[in-house]
């Protein structure tokens, strides 16, 4: 041993974890109380979606485990609940909780997949249409601005309407999660490739991009492992709020009828099936995953504020 | 500015070329026409026949121009639902829409320019931060959502009993917490006519009544958005040196906040409003569908469930001339009152 311990956790640059723990990030995450909160809050709920096969009381997808007797019962402080069903039952006599920890799974699944095909398309856009300029950015850019005229819902309603009156509906509640993935995923690239392209038009002209193209590296290269590195915190801080976004994209389509089926519900899907039994007076059906909808939404916005503030990317206006 | 003119033109014009294009691979690829005329019974022969002589064998492109021809005419066929022409459909759900976006629009307004100005001015006050902590939650609670707690409270009714009933205190808290419900949430009830397709719900009060509780939910999505627009634009241009000067000119703060300042910060806003037609048109579906309300957005959704191709297509092709038409205009208005943008390149 030639090193000193003391001095290597502090002065040694090379550790990433050190890095982390001296950064700003989580000397102000450490600092703000809300981001704490809804970060605990975000860890659970994902936590809980992922566990759900282990922590749920009941399969909602296996019909052997569903008693149609059960349905509609009460959550447990309201009179003529059963204690086996803590939140009580859906109509269809699912235990709430259990296809709620389900639902939250298949959202969350489907938010993160369409992020990250958004992300795909759009920083690839984003980086050719700002590195290479010309002709190619103002197609992409014109395509961008169009698409996003129309509105990312509206877009994603349009496509999958299509999709539903191509394939038809059994088709379409097979591969739901895969449909809605692309859906969400081609409807809001234009938000990822505007703000790239605005970092890259930013990062294009720094002498860091001329010295890589004077030692002859190729556009592939330079686009990919100078200049991305640089614009990523712009794409980190908008990813958050993506994310909410497609969740809700999601719930909003699976309501409408595009997107999960009851079967295999996601929250927003549960919600829909619910709205039905609302005048007969059995809320709970549709507003407790409303509730956690909200929640989970909710949490990830506020931690999108905060990442904002404490990473304070210069987001380009154009 | 004629160049300008010139070039928003084109620019309209290639979005509504896209959007025919798309509409009409939708009506090509999609459904069979012959399949809704005639029945089961009728030989193949004759359907050869027909489809010749509807010119359905035709290449692409000239079925295509024969399209475009006939949406210049605003003639997309007939619903296979309705039975009559799909433009005669779409006249008469779109008031019922126009109507509910445009209550929706009144409601922003109303409420997001003074608040914003408020958040702006004193950012630090606990007010302002209630402000700003209700805009984040508005924007997390997707809008159909919205409705159906609207519908709960306000239609349905929520009774709490958390005190105890048999005390006259503890009634009268109850009281407090619940509501009797009864809002008209389904519909849009009896309305008066006006002219041609166009029936409204402003004219008497019960018609007003079946307006609250969709357009409040409307709003509330969009409500947030223009708050903090309103409120980040209006606190750059307070730091901005021509407010600095203005101040030190000796003119009164009210003045400057709400001659001055106002002005230049609803500049982004008329473009950023003009963006969210499209928004508010793709919440209108939700929206329509939570409270049934007869409009376009309830229509498309259920020629979506019937595999209703031409209703789909006219409806694409009528929303997104709306949506053509609005964002041109707030183009050609925005360089009109802002004389910085440049004209002929890419506005500011």
């Amino acid at each position: 041993m030639t090193i000193a311990p003391t001095s290597s956790s502090t002065t040694s640059p090379s550790s990433r974890w050190a890095r982390f723990r001296s950064s700003y990030l989580l000397y102000s995450f450490k600092r703000d109380w809300i981001a704490q909160v809804c970060f605990a809050v975000f860890v659970l709920l994902v936590a809980a979606a992922i566990l759900a096969p282990w922590l749920a009381s009941m399969n909602p997808y296996d019909l052997a485990q569903i008693r149609i007797l059960d349905s509609e019962l009460p959550p447990f402080w309201i009179d003529g609940s059963d204690p086996q069903y803590l939140l009580g039952t859906d109509a269809q006599g699912r235990d709430l909780l259990s296809t709620i920890l389900y639902g939250a799974r298949v959202s969350l699944i489907i938010g993160f997949g369409a992020v990250m095909l958004q992300a795909l398309l759009g920083v690839t856009f984003g980086l050719l249409a700002g590195y290479l300029g010309g002709r190619v950015d103002a197609f992409l850019m014109r395509m961008a601005d169009i698409q996003l005229s129309f509105s990312t819902l509206m877009v994603a309603i349009i496509v999958g309407a299509v999709i539903k009156a191509t394939f038809g509906g059994a088709v379409y509640s097979e591969y739901a999660v895969f449909i809605l993935v692309l859906i969400i995923g081609l409807a809001e690239w234009p938000q990822y490739a505007r703000t790239v392209r605005a970092s890259v038009l930013a990062e294009r002209s720094k002498e860091y991009v001329d010295a890589a193209r004077v030692m002859g590296f190729r556009a592939k290269r330079i686009m990919f492992r100078h200049i991305l590195p640089n614009t990523l915190s712009p794409i980190f801080v908008i990813s958050t709020v993506q994310i909410a976004n497609a969740i809700i994209s999601e719930a909003a389509l699976s309501f409408l009828g595009l997107g999960m089926p009851e079967t295999q519900p996601s929250l927003g899907s549960l919600i829909k099936s619910g709205f039905d039994y609302l005048q007969s007076g059995s809320w709970w059906i549709t507003l407790i995953p409303g509730a956690v909808l909200i929640v989970l939404v909710l949490v990830i916005n506020l931690l999108g504020d905060w990442l904002r503030d404490v990473m304070n990317p210069r987001l380009y206006k154009g | 500015m004629i160049a300008f003119l010139i070039k928003r033109l084109f620019h309209a014009f290639l979005v509504m070329f896209i959007i025919s294009v798309i509409s009409f691979a939708i009506q090509d690829n999609l459904g069979d026409p012959i399949q809704q005329m005639v029945g089961q019974s009728v030989p193949d022969s004759e359907r050869a026949e027909l489809r010749e002589e509807l010119g359905l064998n035709d290449p692409f492109m000239v079925q295509y121009l024969r399209f475009a021809k006939n949406a210049m005419h605003f003639d997309f066929g007939y619903s296979y639902f309705y039975g009559e022409p799909t433009i005669e459909v779409v006249l008469r759900h779109l008031p019922a829409t126009l109507e509910l976006v445009f209550a929706t629009t009144v409601l922003i307004m109303l409420f997001s320019v003074p608040i914003g100005v408020y958040s702006a001015i004193k950012p630090r006050s606990p007010l302002s931060r209630l402000f700003m902590g209700v805009s984040i939650v508005g924007i997390s609670i997707p809008v159909f959502l919205t409705a159906i707690v609207l519908i709960q409270i306000f239609a349905i009714g929520v009774q709490f009993t958390p005190f105890p009933v048999d005390t006259g205190w503890g009634s009268w808290l109850n009281g407090l917490l619940s509501t009797d419900g009864g809002m008209p949430a389904y519909g849009r009830g009896d309305v008066v006519h006006v002219v041609g397709t166009w029936s409204t719900n402003f004219a008497s009060l019960e018609g007003l009544s079946y307006l609250v509780l969709p357009s409040i939910s409307l709003a509330s999505i969009m409500l947030p958005l223009f708050i903090r627009l309103i409120r980040a634009e209006m606190l750059e241009v307070l730091q901005s040196d021509y407010v600095k000067f203005a101040k030190a000119k000796g003119i009164s703060m009210r003045r400057i906040y709400f001659v001055h300042a106002l002005k230049n910060t609803m500049l982004p806003v008329i473009t950023v409003g003009g963006v969210q037609i499209g928004t508010l048109v793709a919440y209108t579906i939700l929206t329509e569908t939570v409270f049934q309300w007869p409009g376009v957005g309830l229509m498309f959704l259920d020629a979506i469930e019937r595999s209703d191709i031409p209703l789909i297509v006219t409806y694409l092709m009528i929303v997104g001339l709306i949506f053509v038409i609005t964002n041109t205009l707030v183009d050609l208005i925005y360089g009109l009152v802002n004389p910085t943008v440049k004209l002929t390149g890419k506005p500011a």
